[in-house]
C-alpha cells in the first residue's frame, strides 16, 4: 500500500433492519486513481455510495478522505470537500435551463444569503461554456433540462459534477439507458475527467468496464471479493460464480 | 424557465392594482351625487381584497416556488393582524366603553389591574410595525428551522402547519391570554390620529394597501428570479440533489418560508385596519386553506396569478354569500376541483395558453422562436 490514500473504508459495516448491506468492507483509491465497482444485484455499491457521501451513517468501521473522518459529515459538507456524486437516475433540475442547472453546480456560493444578490461573473461564463462543450450540450444551453435526453440528462449531471470541481467523482450507472456509441463515448470522457480527478465508477455493462480500463472491485453480500485488472478479475471462479454467471 | 405568462407580467399587475385602487378611493370622496362616485363599502371591500392577496402572495412564495404545501399561513396573517389590533386598541384610549386610559375595555372587564408586559410600547405605531414583522418572523423561524433541519416536508409538513394555527386559534380564544378572548379587538377610533371611520383615511389606505401590495409582488418577483430563485425551484423539484452539490436546501426554504411569513404578517395588518377588528376566527385552519385554493385558482409559482386569485374568489365569495351564504363552501369545493381537473396552472396557465396559440398563428413569430431553436 502507498503511501496516504484519498478515498479509505476500513471494516465498513452497516444493517437495515437486521439486514447487512455493508459487512466489513474495506477499500482504499489513491488519488488520481480510477476504480470501477461491479457486483450484483444488493451486493452494497450504491449503499457504499451512500456511506461516503454521508446519507447513510455506517454502523463500524472508519471512511476518510484526505485523512478526514466523513462519518460525522453531512451530505453538503462532504460535497463542499470535494467529493461528487451521479445518481443512478439522472436527476438534475428539470424546470431549469441546461445552463441554470450547470451554474448551480458550479464550485464558490453556496449559502442562500449570497446568492440573493450573486451576480454572473466572467470566470462562471466561462467557466458554463466550457463545461457545455465537455458535456456536448453547447447547442441545448437555454432549453430545459426536463427535455434533454435520457442520455444528455446523464452527461449534464456528469457536467455538474465537474462544475463541483471535486477531486473525487463517485459515479453510479452513467450509462445505463445508452446507445452503445454513447456509452464509448462515456467511457472516453470519464478517462478524460480522470486525468485530474479521482474517478469510482459502479456499472453493470461489462463492454464499458473493460473500455475504462481500469483496476475492478467486485462486491458481494457487502464485501470486496476481489479487486483486480478486468482480465484477472473475470477470471476469478468466486466471481464467475456469484455475478458473471458460468 | 418559471417565466411563464403570469410571472412575466408582474410588473404590469402590480401597476394595475395601483391604479384600479387609485381610482376607487378617488371615486370615494366624490359626492354621492356624481356618476363616478364609489360607494365607502366597496373601498373597505377592496381593501379586504388586497390584504388576501398579499397573503396569497405569501402562499405562493412558499408553495409554487419553494414546493412547501402551508396550510397555515393565515397564523401569520392573524398574528400581523393582532400587533396591529394592539396598537389601534390602544389608540381608542379614554374613549372606550369604560374610559380607562391606560387599559383597553376588556382587561378592565376581566378586572384586570395593569397591562400585561407584551403590551409594552404597543402605543406606538412604529413598535406594532416592529411587532407585526417580528412576531411572525420569529415564530416561522422557529418553526421552519425545526421542521426543516428535521426534513419533515410534503403532506406531514401541510398537517403540522395546520395544527400551528390551530393551536393559535385555541390559544387566543383563551380569555387570559391578554387580547380579548373569542371577541378579539375591535371598535378603533383612529390610526396616527386620523379618523379610521372617515372617507379620506379610508381613501387614503387604500391606496397605500395597493402601493404595498404592488411592491410586495415586485420584491418577491426579485426574490424568485436570481440566482437564489433558481436554487429554490432546484430545491422544490430536487432537493436531494442540491444537497449533494454542497447547498443546504433546509436554509434554502427557512429564508423563503420566514419572508413569506412576514409578508402574510403584513397583508393582516393592513387587513385590520382596514376591516376594523381581528378575532381568533382567522386563526381557522380553513382561513389557511382558502388562502391556498386562491392561489390554485390564480395559479401558483406566478405571483400574479396568487393576486387575481385572491381577488377574485374573494369577490365570488362576497356576491355568493350575499345570495346564497349556505352555498358557499359548496361553491369553493367545486371550484377547487374543476381547477385541480381542468386548470392544473391556473388562469395564469390559461393565459398562457392563449398567449402561445396566439402567437402560433402569427408567422414572423413562428419564425423567430424556430431560429432560436436551431
Amino acid at each position: 500500500m502507498n503511501a496516504s490514500p484519498l478515498l479509505e473504508l476500513r471494516n465498513v459495516s452497516v444493517s437495515f433492519d437486521g439486514f447487512r448491506a455493508i459487512n466489513d468492507l474495506s477499500l482504499s483509491l489513491q488519488p488520481g486513481e480510477m476504480r470501477a465497482i461491479i457486483g450484483p444485484n444488493g451486493a452494497g455499491k450504491t449503499t457504499m455510495m451512500d456511506i461516503i457521501t454521508g446519507k447513510t451513517r455506517p454502523d463500524t468501521g472508519i471512511v476518510r478522505f484526505e485523512g478526514r473522518d466523513l462519518t460525522r459529515l453531512d451530505e453538503p459538507a462532504i460535497a463542499r470537500l470535494g467529493i461528487g456524486r451521479k445518481f443512478q437516475k439522472p436527476t438534475v433540475f428539470e424546470a431549469l435551463s441546461v445552463r441554470d442547472n450547470l451554474l448551480l453546480s458550479l464550485k464558490g456560493l453556496r449559502s442562500p444569503f449570497s446568492l440573493l444578490f450573486a451576480k454572473k461573473t466572467e470566470v462562471e461564463t466561462f467557466r458554463i461554456r466550457a463545461l457545455l462543450e465537455t458535456t456536448r450540450l453547447a447547442a441545448r444551453a437555454e432549453e430545459q433540462a426536463g427535455s434533454l435526453s435520457h442520455g444528455q440528462k446523464q452527461w449534464l449531471e456528469i457536467g455538474m459534477l465537474l462544475g463541483q470541481e471535486p477531486q473525487l467523482l463517485l459515479v453510479d450507472e452513467p450509462v445505463a439507458g445508452m446507445t452503445d456509441a454513447e456509452t464509448m463515448a462515456t467511457a472516453d470522457l470519464l478517462r478524460d475527467i480522470n486525468r485530474t480527478r479521482s474517478v469510482v465508477v459502479v456499472e453493470h455493462d461489462m463492454e464499458f468496464v473493460r473500455a475504462l480500463n481500469v483496476s475492478v472491485t467486485v462486491l458481494h453480500e457487502g464485501s470486496v471479493l476481489a479487486e483486480g485488472p478486468l482480465d484477472e478479475v473475470s477470471a476469478d471462479p468466486r466471481v464467475i460464480d456469484v455475478y458473471l454467471g458460468r | 424557465m418559471t417565466a411563464g405568462f403570469g410571472f412575466r407580467n408582474v410588473p404590469r399587475i402590480a401597476c394595475m392594482v395601483v391604479i384600479v385602487a387609485g381610482f376607487l378611493s378617488l371615486g370615494s370622496l366624490l359626492p354621492d351625487s356624481n356618476p363616478l362616485s364609489v360607494s365607502p363599502f366597496i373601498v373597505t371591500l377592496v381593501g379586504k381584497y388586497l390584504a388576501y392577496a398579499m397573503l396569497a402572495v405569501a402562499v405562493d412564495l412558499v408553495w409554487g416556488f419553494a414546493g412547501i404545501l402551508t396550510l397555515g399561513h393565515a397564523a401569520f396573517f392573524a398574528l400581523g393582524g393582532y400587533a396591529m389590533g394592539m396598537y389601534l386598541t390602544r389608540e381608542i384610549g379614554t374613549r372606550g366603553v369604560y374610559g380607562n386610559p391606560d387599559l383597553p375595555d376588556f382587561m378592565v372587564f376581566l378586572s384586570w389591574k395593569s397591562l400585561p408586559w407584551y403590551w409594552w410600547g404597543s402605543n406606538h405605531i412604529l413598535m406594532a410595525i416592529v411587532l407585526v414583522f417580528l412576531v411572525p418572523g420569529i415564530l416561522a423561524g422557529l418553526f421552519g428551522w425545526l421542521a426543516f433541519r428535521s426534513r419533515v416536508s410534503g403532506v406531514y409538513l401541510s398537517i403540522v402547519t395546520q395544527a400551528l394555527t390551530y393551536a393559535l386559534m385555541l390559544a387566543f380564544f383563551q380569555n387570559g391570554l391578554g387580547f380579548g378572548g373569542n371577541n378579539g379587538l375591535t371598535d378603533f377610533k383612529d390610526i396616527l390620529g386620523f379618523d379610521l371611520h372617515s372617507q379620506t383615511t379610508r381613501a387614503t389606505m387604500l391606496v397605500f394597501s395597493a402601493l404595498l401590495l404592488a411592491g410586495t409582488m415586485i420584491g418577491a418577483r426579485w426574490l424568485v428570479s436570481g440566482r437564489f430563485g433558481r436554487l429554490l425551484i432546484a430545491v422544490r423539484d430536487a432537493e436531494s440533489r442540491t444537497r449533494f452539490l454542497g447547498y443546504r436546501p433546509e436554509q434554502v426554504k427557512l429564508l423563503v418560508w420566514v419572508v413569506s411569513a412576514m409578508i402574510a404578517a403584513l397583508g393582516g395588518a393592513l387587513y385590520v385596519i382596514q376591516v376594523g377588528i381581528i378575532n381568533p376566527g382567522e386563526f381557522a385552519p380553513a382561513n389557511s386553506i382558502e388562502s391556498v385554493i386562491w392561489v390554485a385558482v390564480g395559479g401558483r409559482g406566478t405571483i400574479c396569478g396568487a393576486v387575481i386569485g385572491a381577488v377574485l374568489v374573494n369577490f365570488g365569495k362576497t356576491l355568493l354569500t350575499a345570495w346564497l351564504p349556505e352555498a358557499w363552501l359548496y361553491g369553493l369545493g367545486l371550484l377547487f376541483i374543476l381547477t385541480t381537473l381542468f386548470l392544473p396552472e391556473g388562469l395564469m396557465g390559461l393565459g398562457h395558453q392563449v398567449m402561445r396559440r396566439r402567437a402560433e398563428v402569427t408567422p414572423e413569430v413562428t419564425q423567430t422562436e424556430g431560429d432560436a431553436e436551431s
